[in-house]
């Protein structure tokens, strides 16, 4: 269907016309997933329109290919190196050669092949013959070998065994704090490319956890190295030579590898042990560990302490309540004896005051009072005594005490026996001696 | 989008990923090579493992393996425990559990009894169960790549709750996998056909029917320029795989007891062995038009074996077949969008294999409506595998990220934003009475489109008028038959008229026709060459502003205006 035409009578400023705003949407949740969807993430996270992004992924897209070209191409040729004679292949450095010396054994085998390629187009002898320099092929022959050394995935790897430059060097003791981490980190990943374990523990920071830290030692000290030395052999067999020489320069050589292998290993184990030496990380863990286990020492004796102080305490506050309850059961002992003596005695002198009453009071007789008489008051003097407890005893003596005349006394004993008798404890007609 | 902040994973560099698939009945693990997915085989060579575990006098079994003790040991064998996760014991339904070992209730969570260890038995939270399947799932795909796998996206049902989500998540962390998303079912499925490097990324309305094993759940997505917007989502346990069990198991039983009166469901061993055959007869009915279903000593020490061909076993099958129906239809009409709307079915699920299903749907939705199953398509992608692909597809994109980016990028600040309600076109044909659709409705803003639009054949000066568009469904019957208006009334009490009806309704003409809404703006392009066309972008704002750009191809300038 094809547009319509315009009408003749048509007409706007800069041929546009605005009319109505767009009708309301609704609020959905998309689907977070898709690469569609991650390219809208990013458009709302970083407040992109459509074009903006467009350019930026754009530009960021052809920059990549453009660093990955120009990293191959570079790195500048040695002046030396153009010098080099191919007789010496061994002493070459094939990556430097090739110019991906900065990638050294993290070159793919893609990134070899692509420049080696490139430095052909550079230096075929036949090209410089086209330009006329002299036939001189012995930079062009070292890069074949390079090539060859370095896409034999054996050769290479004896190769990258060997290779020092690619090698960083230890770190110094004198290393502190974080530079001591940093400079160590780099050493022990240069080293990890000789792993047969994937991947390989790093060397951590300061502030690593003490399983990161035991496990990069575990690890290294048990670390299991592809390393090799073929390529440091001194003589290599000849075809030429008879069997007895070549067998004996081949025990030569596995001789040299199996030495120099060992000396590797112990160069290893030594800087392991350097950088433990000086790890503060290992130092902090013990003395955490230490403290941790003098913490558990320290509270285990206090507590122990406690408890034995405890039980004396006890011991000692249950002995102590025991004598003061001893010494409490024998004072009230001794005072309740006092007591009752004090009291015997008392009734006693009231007995004695009540008898003398009566005596006072002449037993109530008349001039002189016969036996009889006397005897009468005396047996109801010690009837109303049985009758009555000491305290009414002494409430008695205390009333007759002092009365001399008989009268009253006998009004006294009167009033006692008929308070007795009321109280039913003597019988009516008992002690009328004295009623 | 659950993303789990807390678990340190690896470094985004050293990541090793995979696709989960953590089903009810199966599950499935995939991994990318060169943005291309492809399913891990476990140890026993299936894609499909079962999501199944047994423990025998302290061994472990999973996947067909464990499957297979169903029939002679099926209490200590776990099965269909997906759906238990994060779940309480109150609101699960152990149905499917009834021939394995059974659900516990332990304080309210769910777990199972098993000897996994010798002499000794030992409950297992289902949280406990999941771990170590995933565990299992993980060992086998690290065996595969080679490589130990660390993170994983899992693809979970629509319905799955936050809590589900965290309680998966917790299970796969414990089996030491770091999860870098959760994503939903049905949009996997469709990333894993949209990752094809053959497929266009336009505009349409998918529906994702996802027949499994014990559910099926039915979504409708809006597909924008690769941007999925769920519409509606139905979710279904009374129509999937096991009920096409079930109805074979029957069909066979009955057939057994024909001949040996007895009956093989009363006894739970040869219930299992029946259940077993079934489901295999059922798969190569998929494939082919005849199978056999045959079992050494299903009851009674009696052995069976008979064939079933493809239409018996539809007609067996025909009440679970209409639900499938139903179920998509209804899911539709809860997006509210006709049949005509929708421009692609995509089928995943085991169940979706099977023939019938899909032909069901080819009958339901218009001739332009791409069915992708293995029965209608042949370019269809496994529907088994489709989830899992997709799941290792967004891991592959997202492998690069960290945590928390991710977590970032899958926020709800950035995922929920605006939807526009109606289509935005422009008007066409020379009355001005057609209208052209740019952007659909539902499309989430901000976002562009362009088209080129042809001018009248003598070029000249033309009109581009922006407006807003809807759509209704045109209903053209045939020519109406007065015998037939007055069957219509008695078509409920007469048998016969069904069919006729039925037949009228496929006769009907449905049409979905645009009708012409509120105007937007309008821009002339002056002095178009001959045959020339005319470039439409609409740009619409995240704050629903609209800039319109039009120009003519090829030429400079072109009218600029915003709404």
């Amino acid at each position: 269907m094809a547009l319509p035409l315009l009408p003749a009578d048509w007409s706007a400023d800069k041929d546009f016309k605005r009319l109505n705003a767009l009708s309301s949407a609704s609020e959905r949740t998309i689907e977070p997933v898709g690469p569609h969807f991650l390219a809208h993430a990013r458009r709302a996270r970083h407040k992109r329109t459509f074009s903006e992004d467009d350019r930026i992924q754009a530009q960021e897209k052809a920059r990549k290919t453009e660093d990955v070209d120009d990293g191959e191409i570079s790195e500048p040729e040695d002046p030396m190196d153009l010098q080099r004679e191919a007789k010496d292949w061994k002493t070459q450095d094939h990556y430097k050669i090739l110019g991906l010396s900065k990638y050294r054994w993290k070159a793919s085998e893609d990134q070899i092949k692509k420049a080696h390629r490139k430095k052909v187009l550079k230096h075929h002898p036949d090209k410089k013959a086209a330009q006329g320099s002299t036939e001189d092929d012995q930079f062009f022959k070292c890069i074949q070998k390079a090539t060859e050394v370095l896409l034999d995935p054996v050769k290479r790897r004896q190769y990258d065994s060997v290779d020092e430059e690619a090698d960083v060097d230890p770190p110094t003791k004198k290393l502190t704090g974080k530079d001591f981490y940093k400079a160590w980190s780099k050493f022990f990943k240069a080293e990890a490319r000789f792993s047969k374990e994937h991947p390989v523990p790093t060397f951590g920071d300061e502030n690593a956890s003490k399983e990161h830290v035991e496990d990069f030692y575990n690890f290294w000290y048990n670390f299991d190295s592809w390393r090799t030395f073929e390529y440091l052999d001194e003589d290599v067999p000849d075809d030429n030579e008879n069997r007895d020489q070549k067998r004996h320069v081949e025990r030569k050589n596995a001789n040299a590898r199996k030495k120099k292998k060992a000396e590797d290993n112990m160069r290893l184990r030594k800087l392991l042990d350097d950088a433990s030496a000086g790890d503060e990380r290992i130092k902090r863990f013990r003395q955490e560990a230490n403290a941790a286990k003098n913490k558990k020492k320290a509270d285990r004796e206090a507590a122990e302490k406690k408890a034995i102080e405890d039980a004396k305490a006890k011991k000692e506050a249950e002995e102590k309540a025991k004598a003061e309850a001893e010494e409490k059961a024998k004072a009230e002992r001794e005072s309740s004896k006092k007591a009752k003596e004090a009291a015997k005695n008392a009734v006693k002198k009231n007995k004695r005051v009540l008898k003398g009453s009566v005596k006072d009071a002449n037993y109530f007789a008349e001039g002189d009072a016969s036996a009889a008489q006397v005897d009468a008051v005396l047996n109801d003097v010690d009837l109303v005594q049985g009758k009555i407890d000491p305290d009414e005893i002494a409430a008695l003596a205390n009333k007759l005490n002092g009365l001399k005349v008989s009268g009253e006394i006998k009004s006294v004993w009167s009033d006692e026996v008929k308070r007795l008798v009321e109280a039913g404890k003597l019988k009516e007609g008992d002690a009328k001696t004295l009623a | 989008m659950a993303e789990n902040a807390s678990n340190a994973g690896p470094e985004p560099g050293s990541r090793v990923t995979i696709g989960i698939t953590f089903g009810n009945s199966n599950s499935s693990i995939a991994y990318t090579t060169d943005s291309k997915a492809e399913v891990i085989a476990d140890e026993a060579g299936d894609r499909q493992i079962p999501t199944v575990l047994s423990y025998n006098d302290g061994d472990e079994y999973y996947g067909g393996q464990a499957k297979a003790f169903l029939v002679r040991q099926p209490k200590i064998t776990i099965a269909y425990f997906r759906d238990f996760l994060g779940q309480d014991f109150k609101s699960i339904d152990p149905t499917h559990c009834h021939a394995a070992a059974h659900p516990e209730d332990t304080s309210g969570t769910v777990s199972f009894s098993v000897k996994d260890k010798e002499e000794e038995s030992s409950t297992l939270s289902v949280s406990e169960v999941s771990t170590r399947f995933m565990r299992r799932l993980v060992s086998a795909a690290s065996d595969y790549l080679g490589k130990k796998v660390t993170s994983a996206v899992i693809t979970v049902p629509t319905s799955y709750t936050e809590k589900q989500r965290e309680a998966l998540i917790k299970a796969a962390n414990d089996a030491g996998l770091e999860i870098l998303q959760l994503i939903a079912d049905p949009v996997a499925a469709i990333l894993a056909y949209d990752a094809r490097p053959e497929a266009d990324i336009s505009d349409k309305i998918v529906v994702v029917a996802d027949l499994g094993g014990t559910r099926s759940d039915v979504t409708v997505v809006a597909s924008r320029g690769g941007m999925y917007t769920i519409l509606a989502t139905a979710h279904d346990f009374d129509f999937a795989g096991v009920h096409l069990d079930n109805a074979l198991m029957e069909h066979f039983a009955k057939e057994f007891m024909k001949k040996h009166n007895t009956d093989p469901r009363s006894n739970p061993k040869s219930l299992a062995k029946l259940r077993l055959e079934a489901e295999a007869t059922k798969k190569a009915l998929s494939l082919g038009s005849n199978a056999q279903f045959s079992v050494e000593s299903l009851a009674d020490g009696y052995d069976f074996s008979v064939s079933i061909n493809r239409i018996r076993y539809e007609m067996v099958g025909r009440k679970v077949f209409d639900g499938f129906n139903r179920l998509v239809e209804g899911a539709v009409k809860k997006a509210g969008l006709d049949v005509l709307d929708v421009d692609e079915v995509v089928m995943c699920g085991g169940t979706s294999h099977t023939p019938r299903i899909a032909n069901n749907l080819r009958g339901i939705f218009p001739e332009t409506t791409t069915i992708q199953a293995p029965a209608t398509s042949t370019t269809a992608i496994n529907p088994s595998e489709l989830q899992a692909r997709g799941a290792a597809l967004q891991a592959s994109l997202i492998q690069e990220y960290e945590a928390a980016d991710i977590e970032q990028s899958t926020h709800p600040a950035v995922t929920t934003v605006k939807h526009i309600a109606n289509a935005i076109g422009v008007v066409t044909g020379e009355n001005g009475d057609v209208f052209l659709p740019i952007m659909p409705a539902e499309t989430a803003v901000p976002a562009r489109r362009t088209v080129q639009i042809p001018t009248p054949a003598e070029g000249g000066d033309v009109l581009v008028r922006v407006v807003e568009g809807g759509t209704h469904i045109k209903v053209t019957k045939p020519e109406p038959k007065p015998a037939k208006e007055a069957s219509d009334d008695k078509e409920d009490d007469e048998d016969d008229s069904d069919f006729d009806s039925d037949e009228e309704e496929e006769e009907e003409k449905r049409e979905k026709i645009w009708k012409i809404g509120g105007e937007l703006a309008e821009a002339a392009i002056r002095g178009v060459k001959k045959g020339g066309k005319v470039e439409v972008t609409i740009n619409v704002a995240a704050d629903l502003g609209v800039t319109v750009t039009a120009r003519e191809v090829g030429a400079k300038g072109g009218v600029r205006g915003q709404i």
